[in-house]
């Protein structure tokens, strides 16, 4: 049974809530950020690449019974925790849900700020490509 | 006598809170902050004689065109230009910087060369490139050393009577050093080359005096020194821009026109097309009056001790790292944490209130040099005090603790 996107969600959005200030919250990102080994170094690759003009992300995607496993990886710390927290939301679904699946949880975690264009981090650009994966992978299912 | 509170004073924005702290801005590379002797300046503009210039006979145009035209005087007589027809305004340091490389076009054939130098920002490197595409141009670099100087005997290599152009920034963005521009422009006409300086960076601490540096052609932007975006300054030898053609057609730049010809107008009209940023360059002069009743000596003397002050603070920090040693720079401090992206500690200052620059500064070519992802670059100006600079040094190991 996979927990649908929305609880994974809500989970986020209840543990963030415990946070005191932003320092906790912060900590809290980049220890999810260190802790995480995100991508494969094979698939750290330029084709892999969403290029920020700050820091890099790689996305790297594979489909493993009906469902898209993302893995990912940064070379800043703070981008790495919020990766962490986006795999965790959008991994391991039906791509139909990840295509379908509102990003607004990010507003209610306080970390919209890193996925505006202007942030340069390559996060905004992350997002879409999840997608982009999702429908790509949907239109083979079908 | 100066006192940096009473300065901070007529910096309205510099009260601010920023993530409820109180606002550290130490991005005065990028931009500076406006007084409001400026701001006033502005808002007397679009409350009392907002109008065209130039051609109107009636009060408010020849009001708005007064100001204008006294506001190029200013600017002529703090760059010390011969003329005040040598002054074009433009929007700033890169439209000034495509002007030159667009009407060096019909000056350059195959295999003439153009100097550049290793530390210039993208908007210098780019705008070259382009030339070379079009006219078969070749364009030469003039290296550095780790300090993040540029290396004079390797630029005295470069030289030939193939060199036609010699561009350089008076002071690099990403690292602050000044170079020895007075060396470059002598060389270069040696082999007849002209030179043009890109003082972005320099205006805002150095006064420069342009027909003592006998340089071809320079250029600043308004909101580095105090003024407002958007407009800026080319300066030219008479000579130069008579010759060069000009660089886009429309109102303002001609003198008569038929569907035969048209005859362009004179300098310095001819550079300057269309409706100008009026009040941009009325409030640019008002910001060089700023800047003028402070006094630029007492300027870069004070700015001097702040960067010293904030060297020795930063490099208490273990792991800190300086880039850009030079003897000779403004009051920029690029830095890396050992480890850490410099993304990451931008954001955490930026929870603290501070602001800096992080990344690679639009000059990559310098960061691939260091082998670096960027720095985070803290650039102080006449307003910022030493207990800002202690604020950042306790932000800084903040950001190390947390990030490591």
């Amino acid at each position: 049974m996979i927990v649908s996107i929305t609880d994974i969600q809500n989970e986020i959005i209840d543990e963030f809530s415990m946070f005191e200030d932003w320092e906790e919250r912060y900590q809290y990102m980049i220890d999810l950020g260190k802790d995480l080994p995100l991508i494969d170094d094979q698939y750290k690759t330029d084709s892999n690449i969403i290029k920020g003009c700050q820091s890099k992300v790689w996305v790297h995607a594979e489909m493993n019974d009906e469902k898209l496993v993302f893995t990912a990886d940064s070379d800043a710390i703070i981008t790495k925790g919020i990766i962490a927290i986006l795999i965790r939301v959008f991994s391991n679904q039906h791509p139909k849900d990840i295509i379908d699946a509102e990003t607004d949880f990010i507003d209610k975690i306080g970390l919209k700020e890193h996925l505006s264009p202007t942030r340069a981090n390559g996060l905004g650009s992350m997002i879409k490509q999840l997608k982009l994966y999702a429908i790509a992978y949907q239109t083979q299912l079908k | 006598m100066f006192n940096v509170e009473n300065i901070r004073k007529d910096f309205p924005i510099l009260s601010r809170t920023v993530n409820g702290k109180p606002l550290v801005y130490f991005d005065n590379a990028a931009t500076s902050q406006t007084p409001q002797q400026v701001i006033d300046v502005i808002v007397d503009y679009y409350s009392n004689y907002n109008a065209n210039i130039h051609r109107g006979v009636h009060t408010l145009s020849q009001e708005a065109t007064d100001k204008y035209e006294q506001a190029r005087k200013k600017i002529q007589t703090h760059f010390n230009a011969k003329l005040a027809h040598e002054i074009i305004f433009t929007s700033g340091t890169t439209h000034g910087i495509n002007l030159i490389a667009n009407g060096f076009s019909s000056f350059l054939k195959k295999g003439d060369e153009i100097i550049v130098s290793a530390l210039e920002h993208h908007s210098n490197i780019v705008p070259w490139q382009m030339l070379c595409e079009r006219t078969g141009a070749i364009l030469k670099v003039i290296p550095m050393n780790l300090d993040g100087e540029l290396i004079m005997t390797e630029f005295d290599k470069l030289l030939s009577d193939k060199t036609k152009l010699v561009f350089v920034n008076h002071v690099s963005n990403a690292l602050g050093t000044v170079n020895p521009i007075e060396y470059i422009i002598e060389k270069a006409h040696g082999v007849g080359a002209a030179v043009l300086v890109d003082g972005a960076q320099s205006s805002p601490h150095i006064k420069p005096d342009l027909q003592a540096l006998n340089v071809d052609f320079y250029v600043v932007s308004a909101h580095k020194m105090c003024g407002p975006t958007g407009v800026g300054m080319l300066y030219g030898k008479e000579a130069w821009l008579k010759k060069l053609p000009p660089y886009q057609g429309g109102g303002e730049m001609i003198a008569e026109v038929t569907f035969e010809k048209t005859t362009y107008a004179e300098l310095p009209h001819k550079f300057e097309a269309g409706t100008p940023n009026i009040c941009g360059g009325i409030a640019f002069g008002a910001a060089i009056d700023y800047m003028n009743a402070i006094g630029f000596d007492t300027i870069a003397k004070y700015e001097h001790e702040l960067l010293e002050y904030a060297t020795n603070k930063l490099l208490e920090i273990d792991g800190l790292k300086i880039y850009g040693t030079s003897k000779h720079k403004t009051a920029v401090i690029s830095f890396n944490l050992e480890g850490i992206h410099p993304y990451d500690v931008g954001t955490i200052l930026d929870k603290l209130g501070i602001a800096v620059r992080t990344g690679h500064h639009c000059a990559q070519p310098i960061m691939d040099f260091y082998k670096i992802p960027g720095t985070v670059r803290a650039s102080f100006s006449f307003y910022n005090t030493k207990s800002e600079i202690d604020v950042l040094v306790e932000g800084v190991k903040k950001a190390k603790t947390m990030l490591s």
